[in-house]
């Protein structure tokens, strides 16, 4: 097979600023030669990407994998190495880089594809599919600073897409749009598929890249630490690569590390399937799905109830029920049961994180995220719902209360 | 020109850029380069009634107040100040304008630099290329000038005006192409050219005539002399105001102001601008050396 794209020996080095000299003086003293620290984002890439496949690009958040990506597409320039690509390139690495605000949709798409390297006749040919891709015939000669954000991508995406690139380089940034035009991408991105494009995708969730990839690279510190065979990089992504980062010190706050991620909440409310509300006591379940990227041992799961004012109402989890999760890998589900809700009318928010059992880690931590609410057709009032009975002598009164 | 895009696929990124494949890269660009210079001026008059008409606005003002302030109240001893003013603040106007445009040309563009790969040099080259539409329109007030005090121009020098030309737009971008690249590092470039042009312009025989900086500056002339600008704009003051001494009579003694060199023919102005042309032209390829240097890191340093 040959390659689309060849990587020879690539490393790139940025240089951090360490300090900023505050006034002109020093500025002039140091000028051109300010101190700073040399950070080597690649280090000795060899990566040869195969025509007519898609590839992906794993690692985690400064990997290195985005450099590689703008090397290749070519908005960086390696220190050291060399990349050659076969065909012509285009990246979606943000949609609608350099859209001018002032400027109508329509001047934009001949801006835009003259950055991107088309002609104007070629533009000229293009336009009304460009348009109609985008679904903006409408709005085509109004000034892009009245698009929404929706709008905008949907044309940046239709630019860029129409310049019927060879190679086709994508860094996560489908996950935009509303959910048609998502759809509308990600078809557009099969088509390419199907007609033997080459196409990279760069990406932390290994899901993704073993779904849609014939061929993956994972990154680590950036250096290559696999490559070939999809299911291999994620499996040495997953096991391999995601070392725990460093223990943070007693005193020190948590450090995250995103290896258990919560991926969807779900609630059951058996006693009242029907309604969109609860009523008080009524039971309740809150189904958490989640998955792990990388094994981990005994991690804790909490969720508290937050009311509209903001104070916590309940909290519980698996540490405080003396449960221990053992080994977890994989996907998974946990459910926080409840036998009744004792609370009154209002909207209740729901916090839920995962967390290593001795609280150095956080895995993931959504706060506030998910809602329900409460309605009391009674006429109580309070923010609990106690269980009352009232009782009371003599019984004449009692007759007064309930006429 | 699509054909050429589609036969050249293949790309090979390294550390360093060759000068020639640097230029080559521009020259390919160069549709790219009129579609940000048509971008520049259309956003910079969208929305706004008068539109271009605020160009040679500017050049009119100008005008009124030196013409009010060095004929009328300081009384210099130039006749026809408007027509001899004129000549050089269009000239000043395109170096100002495409300078200090294209040193803050890529920062500005910091959203595009970051996520899109082109020939960034594109960049500075279309502030200039704004500033010399610019200088077009403004000739309108220069042309509309001459006609109101029926001009007559030394139809001898106009060749040398496309000559001044080149020079003048060489030289801006070979330093406007420096200084954007500079500016990327350290911002304190664009503040400084910003005052460097303030000083710039008093240097520049424009409201003053340069033969009497000549006389006075005497074995210290070749240091006003190292100004390129200078050159262009006593080019200028020669094909279209054309007087190179002017006589002012009062009370029987007639007195002598110099504007313009003596003596000096159509080749001697080329020779000079020969000049100007040859060290723009050297600054240009230290310009494109310096910015193909640091470009490739632009991505990560705006």
């Amino acid at each position: 097979m040959t390659s689309a794209i060849s990587v020879r020996g690539v490393s790139k080095r940025f240089k951090l600023a360490h300090e900023r000299y505050p006034s002109l003086k020093e500025r002039m003293i140091h000028f051109g030669n300010t101190p700073h620290e040399d950070f080597w984002a690649l280090r000795g890439i060899d990566l040869e990407i195969p025509e007519g496949a898609t590839t992906g690009l794993l690692g985690h958040n400064g990997s290195g994998k985005s450099t590689l990506l703008k090397c290749i597409a070519g908005i960086l320039r390696p220190t050291a190495g060399e990349i050659e690509t076969r065909g012509r390139v285009a990246a979606l690495l943000e949609l609608g880089a350099g859209f001018q605000s002032e400027l109508t949709g329509r001047e934009n798409v001949f801006l835009n594809g003259a950055i991107l390297g088309m002609s104007k006749r070629d533009l000229a040919q293009r336009f009304d599919d460009i348009v109609a891709f985008a679904e903006l015939e409408q709005f085509i000669d109004t000034q892009v600073r009245f698009y929404s954000s929706g709008m905008y991508v949907r044309l940046g995406f239709a630019i860029a897409v129409s310049v019927e690139p060879d190679i086709l380089l994508v860094d996560e940034v489908l996950a935009v749009g509303d959910e048609s035009f998502q759809r509308k991408c990600l078809e557009r991105v099969e088509q390419f598929q199907r007609e033997g494009r080459t196409i990279v995708v760069v990406s932390h969730a290994p899901d993704l890249v073993s779904r849609i990839c014939q061929s993956a690279a994972v990154l680590d510190h950036g250096q290559l630490v696999s490559s070939g065979d999809p299911k291999e990089a994620v499996q040495v992504f997953r096991e391999h690569l995601r070392k725990t980062p460093p223990r943070p010190r007693p005193g020190e706050p948590p450090v995250t590390d995103d290896r258990v991620r919560v991926t969807g909440v779900r609630f059951e409310h058996p006693g009242s399937p029907e309604r969109a509300f609860l009523e008080p006591g009524e039971p309740l379940s809150v189904h958490v799905a989640f998955e792990v990227d990388a094994p981990v041992d005994d991690p804790v799961f909490t969720l508290m109830i937050y009311d509209a004012e903001g104070q916590m109402r309940h909290g519980s989890g698996t540490a405080t029920e003396h449960i221990d999760t053992g080994h977890l890998e994989g996907p998974g589900e946990v459910v926080f049961a409840f036998d009744e809700i004792p609370l009154l009318d209002g909207e209740y928010a729901i916090t839920l994180c995962v967390t290593s059992s001795d609280g150095a880690y956080i895995y993931d931590w959504q706060e506030q995220r998910y809602h329900f609410e409460v309605r009391d057709p009674s006429r109580t009032f309070g923010p609990d719902d106690f269980a009352v009975q009232i009782s009371i002598q003599p019984a004449a009164i009692v007759d007064r209360l309930t006429s | 020109m699509d054909t050429d895009m589609l036969d050249r696929p293949n790309r090979l990124s390294t550390a360093k850029v060759g000068l020639w494949q640097r230029i080559g890269d521009i020259w390919r660009a160069r549709e790219l380069l009129v579609a940000f210079t048509r971008t520049e001026l259309k956003v910079k008059y969208k929305n706004s009634v008068l539109g271009f008409m605020w160009s040679m606005l500017n050049p009119a003002l100008y005008l009124v107040v030196f013409y009010v302030v060095f004929q009328l109240i300081l009384g210099s001893g130039i006749p026809n100040f408007p027509i001899f003013l004129l000549s050089g603040l269009l000239v000043w106007n395109l170096f100002s304008v495409g300078l200090a445009g294209a040193t803050g040309s890529v920062v500005a563009n910091a959203g595009l630099v970051r996520k899109v790969s082109f020939a960034r040099e594109i960049l500075p080259l279309a502030s200039v290329g704004g500033a010399l539409v610019h200088f077009f329109l403004q000739s309108v007030v220069l042309v509309g000038a001459l006609l109101v005090f029926r001009w007559d121009v030394a139809v001898a020098y106009l060749p040398l005006l496309p000559v001044a030309l080149v020079a003048l737009l060489m030289f801006t971008a070979a330093l406007g192409t420096l200084t954007a690249a500079m500016n990327v590092r350290l911002r304190d470039v664009a503040h400084f050219v910003e005052l460097a042009l303030l000083a710039w312009f008093w240097m520049t025989p424009i409201v003053y005539p340069y033969d009497l900086v000549a006389e006075k500056a005497g074995k210290w002339l070749f240091l006003y002399q190292l100004n390129p600008v200078t050159w262009v704009v006593i080019t200028f003051q020669r094909a279209i105001y054309g007087k190179v001494r002017a006589v002012k009579v009062t009370d029987g003694v007639a007195q002598v102001t110099k504007i313009l060199p003596k003596g000096a023919d159509q080749w001697w102005y080329l020779w000079h601008l020969g000049i100007v042309i040859a060290a723009s032209f050297a600054l240009f390829v230290i310009a494109l050396s310096f910015f193909g240097r640091v470009e490739g890191d632009f991505a990560e340093e705006l």
